[in-house]
C-alpha cells in the first residue's frame, strides 16, 4: 500500500473510499500488533494525508487524530515520529478544525515533553503548534504548559527546519498577547536576548523566510508593549527588513505580508511612519503593488497570469493598508502618498472592488488621507471620493461601514467642499440609520457626521436633521449606554442650538423634551465632559430670545445652574457662568426682570466669590457678568 | 640590520619595563614617554614592538592583551605620532574595520580613503581634525561660491560595496551641502552633482544630482545633527544614500552609473559646502557606521555564492566529475600520498599515471628532508635519479645549504651518527618535529616551483615522454577551460611539457645564467598568473608571525632541554665546519662556472651567520632552523624529481586555484566590483 499510493492521489482516494482508514487505524491502536507494522500504519496513513484536501477530510471523519495522539503515548521513537509526521499534515491543513489539538488537556503537556526526543518530533510539533495557534485561549494553553522554556532552545538548533518552525511558533504566540511577548523579551537563548537572536535572524544573507517571521516576531513584541517604539531593534533593524520586503525582488507572498506587518508595526506611532516614509523610497515603492496583473504577463506566460490574479487583490489590500499606516499622523507623508502616480484613482476604484478585503482597506486609507484639511479640500473633491463612499456605504459588511461612516464624518467638516454635493445626495436618512445600529461604533459615527453636518449649517439642514433623527430617537441616544455617542450626540444638539433665531426655533418646538433631557443629564451619573457640554447648551439655550424663558420660568434648572457655579470643577463652573451671563445680558429685552431675579436666588453673592477664583478665565467670566448688573 | 634592531627591541624593553612599573606603582614616566617619542617612527613598529615585547616579556604582562598593552604604549608615548593620544588607536581601529569591510583590496596597490586631500579640494575649504573636519571660509553668495573637496584616495573596484559617513556638526547658514562622489580633474568649485561624472545628495532641498545642474527628488532634507551615507555598489553600478542609519533607497532611472564600466572614471567621496558656517564630519571608518553597512554586504555575498554555486555546468555534468577526479588523484599522487591515491582510484574508477613505487620513491625522499636529514635524502636522490642533482647545481646547492642548516640544528644524518643518543633510524627528533608538508596556496610550495623552473629546460629526457605527456594535456586544458580566463600560464605550461629537453637544451646555459642573476625576475617571467608573485608576499607575512610564534615555542622548550650546536657533540661540530668548507668550495665551484648568484651568496651567508650566536635558535637568522623552513626545500626537490619524469611539476588542483585566484584580481583591476565577494579564500576551508 504504502508504494502504491506515494505521488498518487487518485489511489489515495481510492484507498480511502475502500474503506482502508478504519482498517489501518485499527491496527495501528492494536497493542498486540507489532511496533513495525504500527509503525507502517502511521506511514501509510501519513501518506494518505498528503494527498487532496478531501482526503483530509476523511480522515478527521474516521477519528484519526485521537488515534494518533493516542500513538504518541508510545515509548518508540520512530513510530512517534511517524505518527506526529501524520498529524502535522493533517493540522497543517485549512480544513482541519484546529480545535481538536485541545480537546484532550493532556496532549499539550505530553507534546511539550516530546520536544526533547529529536529533531523530527521538534520540527513537527512546532509546525503544529505554529499551525493551531489561532485564538488567545490557544496562545494562554500553550504559554501555560511552557511553550517557551521549551521552544527556546530550539532556535538555536542546527537544523534550518527546526529554528524556522520555533521562530513560527513565536510569532503566533507572541500576536497581540502581551503576557507572552513580555515574557519573551526575558528570555535567553544561550546567554543571549531573545531579540537579539531574532535580530540575527534578520540579517540579509538570511533566507527571506527567517528574516520576514523574525521582523513578525518583533513587531508583535514592539506592539505588545514589551519594547519600545525607538528601541534600535525595531528602529534599525525591523523596520528596515520589513521595507526590504516590500521590494520588487521579494516574491508576491512576501510582498504581502511584509507590507502588512510593517503597517500594523508603525501603526501607532508616528516616528515610525516618518522613518519608513523616507525608507528606500517606500511611497512609490508601494505603487507597483497596483501593477498585477501586468499587461505583459499576459501575452507571455498563462502561468504568471494565474499567480498574478490570486495574488493582485492581496496585493491591493495590503498597499492600501500601509498607505493608511503611514498616512496616519503626518500631514507631509499624506500628501506624498497622494501625489504617487494615480493614487486617488486607485482607491476610488479600489472601494468599488469586489473583494471585500480590498474595499475595507481602501476605505482605511481614504479615511488616514481624510485626516489632512489640505487633501479634503483638494485631492478628496477633485476625485469626488464621496460618490464611491456613499455608494459604499449603502450595503457594505459593518466592518467597512465602521471605516467608511468615519471618513464620511470627515467630509462632512465644515470646510470640506464635499460637504455640500454629500447632503444633496440624501446622507441624513443614512446616517440617522446608523444611529439606530447595534454596534456602538456604528451609533458614533453617524451622530458623529450629524453633529458635523450640524455645524455651522442652515436652517434647513437642522430642521431635516431633527425632522429625520426624530425626537424620539434623539432621546434614546441621549441614554445611550456608550459615553462617546452621548457626547457626540449633546454636540450636535448644541450645534443645531446655535444663532438665535435657530435656537428659538428649535426651542419652541421642541424645548419641553429638550429641557428635560437636559434635567435627566444634569442629575444622572455622568462624567464632567458629559456635564460640561449639557451646561453649554443651555448656555446656548440661555442665548435664545424667547429660548430663555424656559430656563428663567425653570426654578429648579437655576438651582442646577446655581449648584454648579459652585462646583468643584472649574470646566463646569466656567459653563455655568456662561449660562447666567447670558440670561442677565443687557440690550435684551426684559434683562431687568432676569437680573433681579436671580439676585434675590442669590447669584450675585456667587459671582462676586467667582470674581476672586483664581482661574483666570472664570474670574473674568465673572467679573463681565457682574458688570451687567453695574450697567 | 641586526644591530639596530636589536637596538630597537633592547630599547622597547626597558620602556615597557617603565611603562609598567608606572602602570603598577604610579610612578612617574616622563623618562619612558621620552624614550617611546624617539623609538618608535612608524606605527607599524610599534606594533611589532608589541608582538615582540608579549613574548619577551612574558612573565610580565602576563594576562595584558594586545589592545591594551597598545594603549598602555601610546597612551604613555603621548604625542607618538600626531600629538592625538586617542588618534593612534583610532587609526588602528580604522585599519581593522577596513580589514575586516574590504579584505579583497590590496591597498598597496589602490590606497583606500582614509582623509580628505589638502591639496585636492577648493581655496574656500578649511581641513582641520586630522583631514577629517570640513569647514566652508568663502563668501557664500551664491552658487559661485560653492566649494567642495575629495579624499585622499579614489574608491577602489575591488571593494565591491563602499561606503562612508558625514555628520553635520552645523547646517551653516543656508545648509546647502553636498554629499556624494566625483572624479578627479571635476571642478572643486561646485557641489558634487553638477558636472558629468560626479554625483551627490543635497541637504537643502533633499534631491539627488547625478552629472547634471538640475536634482531629482530623492530623499528629505538634511540638517545639523543628520549623518548622512553614501553607498557606492560596485557590483551593479549604483549608489545610495542613507541618513542616520537608514537607506534612502536607489531610483534605478535616476542614479545608475555609466553602465559602460571601461569609462567609468575612478570616483572619489566627495562632499561640497556652499554658505558661512557649514561644518562636518566624515567618518571613513574610523568609527562604528551609524548604517548596518556589513548586513547590506552579507546580503551581496550571498548573492554572489549563490551565483556561484547555481552556475550552469549543463550537459557537461559528467566531464566535469571526470575533471574533479582526476585533479584529486593527481594531487594525491604528486605529494606522494601513496595509500590515499590509490584507495580513491579505485573509488573513482580512474588511473594513476605514475608508477606505484615512483610515488613511494619520492614520498620516501620527502619524508628525509621534512624529518632534517637531508643528507640521506640527497643520497636517496641520487642513488634512485641519477644525473637529476648534477643537471641541476642550483637545486643541489639549495638542499646542501639547507644540510648545513640542519646540521647546526643537529638533526641532519651526519652529525647525528656522532650523537650517542639517538640512533640514526630514529624517526622523530626531538625538538625538530617531524611535520607533514602543508598544501595551502599561500604556502611556499607555489613559490618555489617558481624559484626552480629554470630546471624545467635542464630535465634529463625520460623514456616514457610521450605517453605521460599526452595524459596530462588533457588536465592541464580541462583546468584551464574551468577558469573564465585561460591565463597564458597554463599554455606555457603545456608547452613546457612538449618542448621540453629536445628544444630547450641549447638553450640551458644561457637559460641558468639568467637564474643565476635573480630568481625573482624569472618568477614574474614564468608565471604571469600571478600565482607566485602575490603568494611569497602573502608568505612573508605568515612566516613573520610564524617566527614569533615558534620563537615562543622555543622559549617553552629551552626550559625543558637545551639544545646544543651540532647536538653538543665536538665530533659533530668538527664534521659540520668541515662541511661548511665544502659547501663554500661548491658555491665558488658555481661561481666560476655560471658566474655570480646572489640568491647563493645570501643563502650561504644566512646559513653561516648562525655560528656566530651563542644560541642560534634565538637570534635573528634563527628562523631558518624551523622546521617549516624544510617544506620548501622538499617541494622544490619533489617537483624537480616529477619534471624529471615528465610529470607536472606543479598539481593541477594547485594550478587551477591559482588561476582562479589570479582572475578574481584581474577582475578587480577591470573595475569590476564583484570580485570582493568571490574570493577563492571563502570557497577553501
Amino acid at each position: 500500500m504504502k508504494n502504491a499510493v506515494i505521488g498518487n492521489n487518485r489511489q489515495k482516494a481510492n484507498l480511502i473510499v475502500l474503506g482502508a482508514v478504519p482498517r489501518l487505524l485499527y491496527l495501528l491502536q492494536q497493542s498486540s500488533s507489532s511496533l513495525e507494522l504500527r509503525t507502517e500504519c502511521a506511514v501509510v496513513l501519513g501518506s494518505l494525508s498528503m494527498g487532496t484536501e478531501n482526503n483530509i477530510k476523511s480522515l478527521v471523519d474516521c477519528h484519526i487524530i485521537p488515534a494518533l495522539l493516542q500513538g504518541l503515548l508510545c515509548s518508540d521513537l520512530i513510530f512517534i515520529e511517524a505518527c506526529l509526521r501524520c498529524l502535522r499534515t493533517i493540522f497543517i491543513s485549512p480544513v482541519t478544525p484546529v480545535q481538536l489539538l485541545y480537546t484532550d488537556p493532556t496532549v499539550i503537556p505530553h507534546l511539550m515533553s516530546l520536544l526533547s526526543r529529536s529533531q523530527h518530533t521538534q520540527e513537527y510539533i512546532t509546525q503544529i503548534f505554529a499551525h493551531c495557534c489561532k485564538t488567545p485561549e490557544h496562545q494562554t494553553v500553550l504559554f501555560n504548559h511552557g511553550a517557551i522554556q521549551n521552544i527556546a532552545p530550539l532556535l538555536i538548533s542546527p537544523s534550518y527546519k527546526v529554528r524556522m518552525q520555533a521562530l513560527k511558533c513565536f510569532s503566533v504566540l507572541a500576536y497581540e498577547n502581551a503576557q507572552v511577548s513580555m515574557t519573551l523579551v526575558n528570555v535567553l537563548v544561550d546567554g543571549e536576548q531573545l531579540s537579539q537572536v531574532f535580530v540575527r535572524m534578520m540579517q540579509r544573507d538570511k533566507p527571506i523566510e527567517m528574516q520576514l517571521t523574525a521582523a513578525k516576531c518583533l513587531t508583535y513584541m514592539c506592539r505588545a508593549g514589551a519594547i519600545r517604539t525607538d528601541d534600535n531593534c525595531i528602529v534599525l533593524k525591523t523596520l528596515p527588513c520589513l521595507v526590504r520586503m516590500c521590494s520588487k525582488e521579494r516574491l508576491l507572498e512576501e510582498r504581502v505580508e511584509g507590507a502588512e506587518t510593517l503597517a500594523y508595526l508603525m501603526e501607532p506611532d508616528i516616528e515610525l511612519q516618518r522613518i519608513a516614509s523616507v525608507t528606500d523610497h517606500l511611497v512609490s515603492m508601494l505603487a507597483d503593488y497596483f501593477k498585477y496583473p501586468s499587461s505583459v504577463s499576459a501575452i507571455t506566460d498563462i502561468k504568471r497570469l494565474d499567480h498574478d490574479l490570486k495574488h493582485a487583490h492581496e496585493l491591493r489590500q495590503a498597499a492600501f493598508k500601509l498607505y493608511a499606516s503611514l498616512g496616519s499622523n503626518d500631514e507631509d507623508i499624506r500628501k506624498k502618498i497622494t501625489e504617487t502616480e494615480n493614487m486617488m484613482d486607485r482607491i476610488v476604484s479600489g472601494l468599488s472592488e469586489s473583494s471585500i478585503k480590498v474595499r475595507l482597506a481602501a476605505v482605511r486609507c481614504l479615511h488616514s488621507l481624510s485626516r489632512s484639511v489640505q487633501q479634503l479640500r483638494t485631492s478628496f473633491h477633485d476625485h469626488a471620493v464621496w460618490k464611491p463612499l456613499m455608494k459604499l456605504l449603502q450595503n457594505a459588511p459593518d466592518e467597512v461601514l465602521v471605516m467608511a461612516s468615519s471618513t464620511l464624518c470627515n467630509l462632512l467638516l465644515e470646510f470640506s467642499p464635499s460637504k455640500e454635493p454629500i447632503l444633496e445626495s440624501g446622507v441624513i436618512e443614512l446616517l440617522c440609520s446608523l444611529t439606530q445600529s447595534d454596534s456602538p461604533a456604528l451609533r458614533v459615527n453617524g451622530i458623529w457626521a450629524l453633529m458635523n453636518m450640524a455645524f455651522q449649517a442652515d436652517q434647513k439642514v437642522k430642521v431635516e436633521i431633527v425632522q429625520a433623527l426624530g425626537t424620539e430617537q434623539l432621546f434614546r441616544l441621549l441614554s445611550d449606554p456608550d459615553t462617546n455617542v452621548l457626547m457626540k450626540t449633546l454636540g450636535l444638539l448644541r450645534n443645531l442650538l446655535s444663532t438665535r433665531p435657530h435656537i428659538d426655533q428649535i426651542m419652541s418646538s421642541h424645548g419641553k423634551q429638550i429641557m428635560q433631557a437636559v434635567t435627566l443629564i444634569l442629575e444622572g451619573e455622568h462624567s464632567i465632559e458629559v456635564k460640561e457640554q449639557t451646561l453649554c447648551i443651555l448656555a446656548n439655550i440661555a442665548d435664545g430670545n424667547t429660548a430663555k424663558e424656559l430656563i428663567m420660568t425653570n426654578d429648579d434648572m437655576l438651582q442646577k445652574i446655581k449648584y454648579y457655579m459652585g462646583h468643584s470643577n472649574v470646566k463646569l463652573q466656567l459653563a455655568a457662568t456662561f449660562c447666567i451671563s447670558n440670561l442677565i445680558w443687557n440690550e435684551e429685552d426684559g434683562s431687568q426682570e432676569r437680573q433681579d431675579k436671580l439676585r434675590e436666588m442669590g447669584f450675585v453673592d456667587i459671582l462676586h466669590k467667582l470674581t476672586q477664583a483664581s482661574d483666570p478665565n472664570l474670574c473674568d467670566r465673572a467679573k463681565t457678568a457682574m458688570q451687567q448688573y453695574l450697567a | 640590520m641586526e644591530k639596530s634592531y636589536w637596538v630597537f627591541i633592547e630599547r622597547t624593553r626597558v620602556i615597557l619595563t617603565f611603562m609598567l612599573a608606572y602602570k603598577y606603582a604610579s610612578l612617574q614616566c616622563s623618562i619612558a614617554i621620552f624614550d617611546v617619542k624617539n623609538t618608535y617612527k612608524t606605527s607599524e613598529e610599534l606594533i611589532l614592538a608589541i608582538h615582540l615585547l608579549q613574548q619577551d616579556l612574558q612573565p610580565l604582562l602576563a594576562g595584558l592583551t594586545f589592545k591594551e598593552l597598545f594603549t598602555l604604549l601610546t597612551l604613555g608615548a603621548g604625542s607618538l605620532l600626531t600629538g592625538d593620544p586617542a588618534f593612534n588607536y583610532q587609526e588602528h581601529e580604522l585599519n581593522e574595520r577596513l580589514k575586516r569591510l574590504y579584505p579583497a583590496v590590496n591597498e598597496e596597490e589602490t590606497p583606500l580613503p582614509r582623509s580628505w586631500s589638502p591639496k585636492d579640494k577648493y581655496s574656500y575649504i578649511g581641513l582641520s581634525q586630522n583631514n577629517l573636519r570640513v569647514h566652508y571660509k568663502g563668501h557664500g553668495k551664491n552658487h559661485k561660491d560653492a566649494a567642495s573637496v575629495r579624499a585622499t584616495h579614489p574608491i577602489p573596484a575591488a571593494c565591491g560595496i563602499y561606503y562612508f559617513e558625514v555628520k553635520i556638526v552645523s547646517k551653516g547658514r543656508d545648509g546647502y551641502m553636498g554629499i556624494g562622489l566625483s572624479a578627479q580633474g571635476d571642478n572643486m568649485n561646485r557641489l558634487p552633482g553638477w558636472d558629468k561624472h560626479s554625483y551627490g545628495y543635497h541637504g537643502d532641498d533633499g534631491h539627488s544630482f547625478c552629472s547634471s545642474g538640475t536634482g531629482q527628488p530623492y530623499g528629505p532634507t538634511f540638517t545639523t545633527g543628520d549623518v548622512i551615507g553614501c553607498c557606492v555598489n560596485l557590483i551593479n553600478n549604483t549608489c545610495f544614500y542613507t541618513k542616520n542609519g537608514h537607506s534612502l533607497g536607489n531610483k534605478l532611472s535616476a542614479l545608475s552609473f555609466c553602465p559602460c564600466l571601461s569609462f567609468q572614471p575612478n570616483l572619489y567621496p566627495t562632499v561640497g559646502l556652499q554658505t558661512p558656517g557649514e561644518i562636518v564630519d566624515a567618518n571613513f571608518g574610523q568609527q562604528p557606521f551609524v548604517f548596518d553597512i556589513e548586513d547590506y554586504m552579507s546580503e551581496w555575498r550571498a548573492k554572489i555564492h549563490s551565483m556561484i554555486a547555481r552556475f550552469p555546468i549543463g550537459e557537461r555534468l559528467g566531464d566535469w566529475q571526470a575533471v574533479l577526479q582526476n585533479m584529486v588523484s593527481s594531487y594525491l599522487v604528486h605529494h606522494g600520498y601513496c595509500a590515499t591515491a590509490m584507495t580513491f582510484a579505485r573509488a573513482t574508477e580512474t588511473m594513476i599515471q605514475e608508477d606505484q613505487t615512483s610515488i613511494k620513491n619520492r614520498q620516501r625522499i620527502q619524508k628525509l628532508v621534512l624529518a632534517g636529514r637531508v643528507g640521506e635524502a640527497i643520497d636517496a636522490t641520487q642513488q634512485l635519479y641519477p644525473g637529476l642533482l648534477e643537471h641541476d647545481p642550483n637545486l643541489l646547492f639549495m638542499l646542501k645549504c639547507r644540510q648545513f642548516v640542519e646540521m647546526v640544528n643537529g638533526t641532519d644524518s651526519e652529525v647525528r651518527c656522532f650523537s650517542a643518543r639517538s640512533p640514526k633510524s630514529q624517526d622523530s627528533y626531538p625538538g625538530s618535529p617531524n611535520l607533514s608538508p602543508r598544501h595551502g596556496a599561500t604556502n611556499a610550495h607555489l613559490h618555489n616551483t617558481g624559484a626552480d623552473s629554470p630546471t624545467c629546460s635542464n630535465g634529463v629526457t625520460p623514456t616514457n615522454k610521450n605517453k605521460s605527456h599526452n595524459k596530462y594535456t588533457g588536465v592541464s586544458s580541462a583546468s584551464a577551460s574551468s577558469s573564465p580566463s585561460s591565463s597564458p600560464s597554463s599554455v606555457n605550461y603545456s608547452e613546457s611539457n612538449s618542448t621540453d629537453s629536445t628544444k630547450s637544451q641549447p638553450h640551458s646555459a644561457t637559460s641558468n645564467q639568467e637564474t643565476s642573476d635573480s630568481e625573482m625576475e624569472i618568477e614574474a617571467e614564468h608565471y604571469s598568473n600571478g600565482v607566485t608573485e602575490s603568494s611569497t608576499r602573502i608568505m612573508n607575512g605568515t612566516y613573520k608571525h610564524q617566527e614569533i610564534l615558534q620563537a615562543d615555542d622555543n622559549s617553552v622548550d629551552d626550559s625543558c632541554s637545551s639544545r646544543q650546536l651540532c647536538g653538543g657533540n665536538q665530533a659533530a661540530t668538527e664534521r659540520m665546519i668541515q662541511f661548511g668548507r665544502e659547501l663554500q668550495a661548491l658555491s665558488e665551484q658555481l661561481c666560476r662556472q655560471y658566474g655570480k648568484n646572489a640568491t647563493h651568496k645570501k643563502m650561504l651567508q644566512d646559513a653561516f651567520s648562525l655560528l656566530a650566536y651563542s644560541d642560534p635558535w634565538n637570534c635573528p637568522v634563527g628562523q631558518q632552523l624551523d622546521p617549516m623552513q624544510r617544506e620548501a626545500i622538499c617541494s622544490a626537490l619533489n617537483s624537480a624529481i616529477l619534471e624529471s619524469q615528465n610529470l607536472p611539476k606543479q598539481p593541477p588542483l594547485m594550478l587551477a586555484l591559482g588561476q582562479a585566484t589570479e582572475c578574481v584580481q584581474l577582475m578587480a583591476k577591470v573595475r569590476s566590483g564583484s570580485c570582493s565577494f568571490a574570493r577563492v579564500d571563502n570557497f577553501l576551508h
